[in-house]
């Protein structure tokens, strides 16, 4: 338990010190970038949902699965295109 | 090593990817090559997670990635760009939606079990907290934006939110300490999923960036706390690099907007009493003006300030503005854009518009830019933006006093163009439309840009 709050604690500082300074261009791909990496809850998804015999707790952590992967793969893709228009007059 | 450990080891590379990810999404250069990190990274993460051995039957896992995918797919490459706001929002909630979902899923398998310890319960309690609220609020803020749903604030609306937060937090205490009232967790979520609904209901409009923001910044802390739950550090260190960019852009927000967030969420803006009424401002000192006249008072300009508001985002606008600022520049006039930081419904919503519209973001004045370029600038268009441009915000006092704000009155000439006079979010008056050397153009912003653009070719 420590270990994750330690792990908890320093990835927050991690996170203030790498995004320091965003210019105004990039707070819309940031934050759909960004948020699918929170899709990361994809993982515990899967790990609840895996069960050998399906259960009741299978069903809603299929219900997590499919949130998640729309999050992830729909949050990547949309940050791409985005990305893709700040760079197509160079 | 045993196949644990190599997990272990792929989710530290998937740390390493998204934080450098992240990185690379705050330069323009790199920012492609970051979100293809943070990508790799997901793709690591989630290969690891299938070879553990707890994972045995993949049919219901893989028909969620199939049937997610699918629609992420269609979602991403459909969307229009001046949809992009509901489409963060539908992304946040479903984020935090899958982190409450798992928790609950998780609680479900020990349900009933007088012996779970705090650590366990705590987390859970604060997953579906945090992950419920992010849901049902991201889906208001989604129907707002959309246009669907329409701000309403009971009397006493703060009052309200706050039992039902405290009301929240003491079944989630009561939980804790008492692990075999299930029923209490499952009110936990329950009330969670009424509280998103009740904090987000009243705010609209204006702050809508601020929401946005953070409800982006709550779905990584639900991942957070959901790694917590199910003892995974790659959850926690994701979420928590999403919740620390998501703060920081809550910060900026605020600060663009001269707002605390409590205020945004609790409160709302101090009523005008005492202040000019619209009436008193307007009356006889509003000169509306047509195309054919403005492309005459344009004709002999040098430079123009483009300084757009959700207004183009409505109108869809943005095309027609970037066909102006070419024939501008074919003219030899000098073309910026002045970009309020709160302009639009989403933090960077005008910046991504324009980018649609193939203009060189190297042409997007950020606030300080404009209004160091303003004093020098002939004549400034405001394309369907208000309260980021009044005047009212450098008053010593009154609703919007102290916010920054695009000093477009101290260019030459202000052409306005709005569909009316009508009040911005702040709901008050303004001056500005009123001064000497501001023009009105009454109209919708893309036929207003087009009737311009034609006026002036036919100079």
């Amino acid at each position: 338990m420590i270990t994750f709050l330690t792990i908890f604690m320093l990835a927050v500082f991690v996170g203030f010190e790498v995004i320091t300074k965003v210019p105004p261009t990039l707070h819309t791909p940031l934050m759909s970038g960004s948020n699918a990496i929170s899709g990361i809850a994809l993982v515990g998804a899967i790990l609840v949902s895996g069960a050998a015999d399906p259960n009741t707790a299978t069903w809603i952590g299929l219900g997590a699965v499919i949130f998640a992967t729309i999050n992830v793969v729909g949050g990547f893709l949309v940050t791409h295109r985005m990305l893709d228009m700040f760079k197509k007059k160079d | 090593m045993t196949r644990v450990d190599i997990i272990q080891i792929a989710y530290l590379v998937a740390s390493i990817l998204f934080i450098m990810g992240l990185k690379g999404l705050t330069r323009p250069k790199t920012a492609v090559r970051g979100n293809q990190l943070g990508a790799l990274g997901m793709l690591v993460a989630i290969a690891a997670t299938l070879a553990y051995q707890e994972v045995l039957d993949y049919k219901v896992i893989a028909g969620g990635i199939a049937i997610g995918t699918v629609i992420g797919v269609l979602l991403a490459t459909r969307v229009q760009m001046t949809k992009m706001p509901e489409l963060v929002a539908m992304f946040n909630g479903l984020g935090g939606g899958a982190s409450a979902l798992v928790a609950a899923a998780e609680f479900y398998k020990h349900s009933g079990n007088p012996d779970l310890v705090i650590e366990f319960t705590t987390a859970t309690v604060a997953s579906v907290l945090i992950g419920g609220v992010t849901f049902t609020g991201s889906l208001v803020a989604f129907g707002k934006l959309n246009g669907s749903l329409r701000d309403l604030r009971l009397p006493k609306h703060h009052i309200y939110n706050m039992v039902v937060g405290l009301a929240v937090l003491g079944l989630g205490a009561w939980f804790c300490a008492v692990p075999e009232t299930s029923g209490a967790f499952w009110a936990v979520a329950g009330i969670s999923l009424f509280f998103g609904i009740m904090l987000t209901v009243p705010i609209g409009g204006g702050d809508m960036p601020v929401v946005i923001a953070l409800l982006n910044s709550m779905s990584g802390l639900a991942a957070t706390a959901t790694g917590f739950v199910v003892g995974n550090t790659v959850l926690i260190i994701a979420g928590s690099l999403v919740g620390a960019s998501g703060l920081i852009l809550t910060a900026i927000m605020c600060k663009a907007m001269d707002r605390k967030i409590f205020d945004v969420l609790f409160g709302e803006f101090a009523p005008t009493g005492g202040g000019p009424d619209a009436d008193e401002i307007y009356a006889g000192k509003i000169k509306a003006t047509s195309g054919d006249e403005l492309a005459m008072v344009m004709e002999s300009c040098r430079s123009v300030m483009i300084v757009p508001g959700y207004g183009m985002a409505v109108a869809q606008a943005q095309h027609a503005v970037r066909d102006l600022s070419n024939l501008l520049e074919s003219r030899g006039v000098d073309v910026s854009f002045g970009i309020h930081p709160v302009a639009g419904r989403m933090p960077g919503h005008m910046n991504v518009l324009l980018a649609e519209a193939d203009i060189d973001y190297d042409k997007l004045l950020d606030l300080d830019q404009s209004n160091s370029a303003i004093q020098q600038t002939d004549v400034a268009i405001v394309i369907g933006a208000n309260d980021v441009v009044n005047p009212m915000a450098r008053e010593p006092s009154g609703p919007i006093s102290g916010m920054p704000i695009i000093n477009v009155d101290q260019a030459t000439t202000v052409v306005v163009i709005k569909r009316s006079l009508s009040p911005g979010y702040a709901k008050i008056p303004n001056p500005l439309f009123a001064a000497n050397n501001t023009l009105m153009f009454f109209g919708d912003a893309k036929k207003a840009m087009q009737e311009l653009t034609a006026a002036i070719k036919d100079l």
